[in-house]
């Protein structure tokens, strides 16, 4: 038995992340008293990844050039197999829950998404997921020979090892079922997915024009910018930017909440977080009751302020 | 065209969470069910191709009689037939055993299912039964127009988006911006007198194996009460997510 970690990459270079999800790897594999092998897809710079105690470093060059989610599954259903995985860990990226359950249908494997820390037992396989929208826990049981894992973001710890495993390269002939006719992608911008921190506006910015006070927070923080329901169904924010329940989920180190209530909805989705920073002119407003830190006041003072004071301090 | 509407029931947004039998079962009492947010935008956009193109939309569920007053308000949005496959969806491998079964015996040329369901936040069924009936999948799908046999859909990623040519039959993970909230249907009276006289199928379960079990749930332990810092002094908030919360 052996463990067989996907580490994904774009625009051929490492995701962020990747070091997190490997040090899991490494963590998981001596939990399981086994071996771990890293598999990249299409990077160009997995030896980044060589320090992580993986015992095999395989790159795969796909005649799919970019990320195609049948092309992908079926790469990593085939290495699964030569490689004798029985645990397959994945990511919670939106590529990684597109992919899981294609390759999950293929190695008809169990699957699990949403897991928050190490195995709660060996035997069985025992894993606690969160269910509900962070309302809950779930210990489940994977009772399969074969299972993929789908480890949420930020919940564990990065922790490089004294390993130099060398990068092998392997060419694999796929087909894709879907034809990229056109990709838009913002580069270097953090995104809510992988951002640190998070700066999120709700209706209590008033309007689309003053948007700028978010933005200037987010760019000094290096955030990424989100927003509540509302704001993005009345088109002051495109729907990309919606977390909660309905819309993305946040699990980001910081997440800076401005003029937003806190209805439930919104909370379940960004409870996540680390640490909760909530502006609220409100004191009733019930996000504070979910908030590690709070500052009863307006927006429209508060934000320049604090972008002002950060600004000097780098 | 033929539309096949996946959809699963799921407690409303507003409803506590709550556990019964030592934690092992979900409390349902008092919990109200709706169709699946994500599965509300998939029907959506579906009605909107019978419309607007022609198609006929029927809806499916794998699970329990209870699930039948959804259903009915699915029919009552415009769907024309429901099906109910009779089981306990224990997970999602049952679920989506039960919909490639189905799918055999009565091909669709589009099949809709929610990026995720809300309650159980697993985000597998769709891409489980792509695998199994080996048809092509888009993901987190926000656009999606049909012609002829070729389907032309946008996918949402983390910090992007993807336009993709795909070829009929396709299966989709929907959600909002697929069509937006305010075009979401309440049904009207008629459509609520329409729908009990449209078929609402029952068939019968065929033989699938779960690949999970849920031991029991837990609660999140409850946090500290908030830390509230004066909003004259900036620099305070700014020292605590420094030097205590380590996050700056
Ligand atoms: C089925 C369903 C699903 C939903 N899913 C989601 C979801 O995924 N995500 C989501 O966000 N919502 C969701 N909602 C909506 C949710 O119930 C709330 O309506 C929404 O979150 C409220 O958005 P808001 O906080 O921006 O606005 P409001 O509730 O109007 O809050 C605005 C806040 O701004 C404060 N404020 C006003 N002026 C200022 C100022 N100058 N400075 C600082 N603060 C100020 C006010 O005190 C108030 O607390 C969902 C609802 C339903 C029914
Ligand atoms: N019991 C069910 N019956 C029919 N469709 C379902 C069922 N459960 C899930 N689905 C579909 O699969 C999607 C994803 O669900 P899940 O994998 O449970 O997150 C849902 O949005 C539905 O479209």
């Amino acid at each position: 038995m052996s463990i067989l970690l996907f580490v994904e990459s774009q625009q051929r270079k490492l995701k962020k992340g990747s070091t997190e999800l490997s040090s899991y790897g490494f963590a998981l594999a001596k939990q399981q008293n086994t071996t771990f092998t890293i598999v990249t897809i299409n990077c160009e710079d997995a030896d980044k990844l060589a320090n992580y105690g993986a015992s095999k470093l395989i790159n795969l060059k796909l005649s799919t050039k970019h990320f195609e989610a049948h092309a992908y599954a079926t790469a990593l259903a085939e290495i699964a197999t030569k490689e004798n995985a029985k645990i397959i860990l994945i990511s919670s990226s939106a590529d990684a829950k597109y992919m899981g359950g294609i390759l999950a249908g293929k190695l008809q494997a169990g699957y699990v998404t949403n897991i928050v820390g190490l195995p709660v037992s060996n035997d069985p396989l025992t894993v606690k997921r969160s269910v509900f929208s962070n309302k809950a826990f779930a210990n489940t049981i994977l009772p399969s020979a074969i299972n993929i894992i789908g480890l949420s973001n930020n919940v564990h710890e990065e922790i490089s090892q004294n390993s130099s495993t060398a990068v092998e390269h392997q060419d694999v002939q796929t087909t894709a079922k879907c034809t990229q006719a056109s990709l838009e992608q913002s580069e270097g911008k953090a995104t809510i997915a992988d951002a640190d921190v998070v700066v999120s506006g709700g209706r209590g910015l008033k309007g689309p024009e003053n948007w700028g006070l978010i933005e200037d927070l987010a760019d000094i923080l290096g955030a990424a910018t989100a927003c509540s329901k509302p704001v993005s169904d009345m088109g002051w924010r495109p729907h990309s930017e919606h977390v909660g329940q309905t819309g993305k989920p946040v699990a980001t180190n910081l997440y800076i909440a401005v003029g937003i209530s806190g209805a439930i909805q919104h909370i379940a989705g960004v409870n996540a977080s680390k640490i909760k920073v909530v502006i609220n002119t409100d004191p009733e407003a019930p996000f504070f009751k979910a908030a590690d830190y709070g500052i009863v006041g307006d927006a429209f003072e508060v934000l320049p302020k604090l972008t002002e004071k950060l600004k000097a301090r780098t | 065209m033929k539309i096949l509407v996946c959809i699963s029931c799921v407690p409303d947004t507003t409803s506590k969470i709550n556990f019964k039998e030592n934690d092992t079962v979900f409390d349902d009492q008092g919990v109200q069910f709706v169709i699946n947010p994500n599965d509300e935008f998939g029907l959506t956009r579906a009605i909107w191709f019978k419309e607007k193109v022609g198609a006929s939309v029927d809806v499916l569920h794998v699970g329990q009689a209870s699930a039948e007053p959804t259903l009915r308000k699915a029919l009552a949005i415009g769907a024309d037939k429901a099906i109910r496959i009779d089981t306990h969806a224990v997970d999602a491998f049952v679920v989506a055993d039960q919909i490639s079964n189905y799918l055999q015996a009565n091909p669709y040329d589009l099949i809709i299912a929610g990026r995720e369901s809300i309650d159980y936040n697993g985000s597998m069924v769709p891409g489980l039964v792509a695998a199994k009936s080996d048809i092509a999948f888009v993901n987190t799908c926000v656009q999606l127009e049909i012609d002829g046999s070729i389907a032309t859909a946008t996918r949402e990623m983390d910090g992007g988006m993807e336009l993709l040519n795909v070829e009929l039959p396709l299966i989709i993970g929907s959600q909002k911006g697929l069509v937006e909230e305010t075009d979401l249907r309440i049904p009207n009276m008629r459509g609520i007198m329409q729908a009990r006289q449209k078929p609402l199928e029952v068939v019968p379960a065929v033989e699938s194996q779960s690949k999970s079990a849920i031991q029991n749930f837990e609660k999140p332990t409850p946090k500290a009460a908030v830390k509230l810092i004066p909003a004259d002094d900036i620099d305070q908030l700014i020292d605590l997510l420094q030097n205590e919360a380590k996050v700056l």
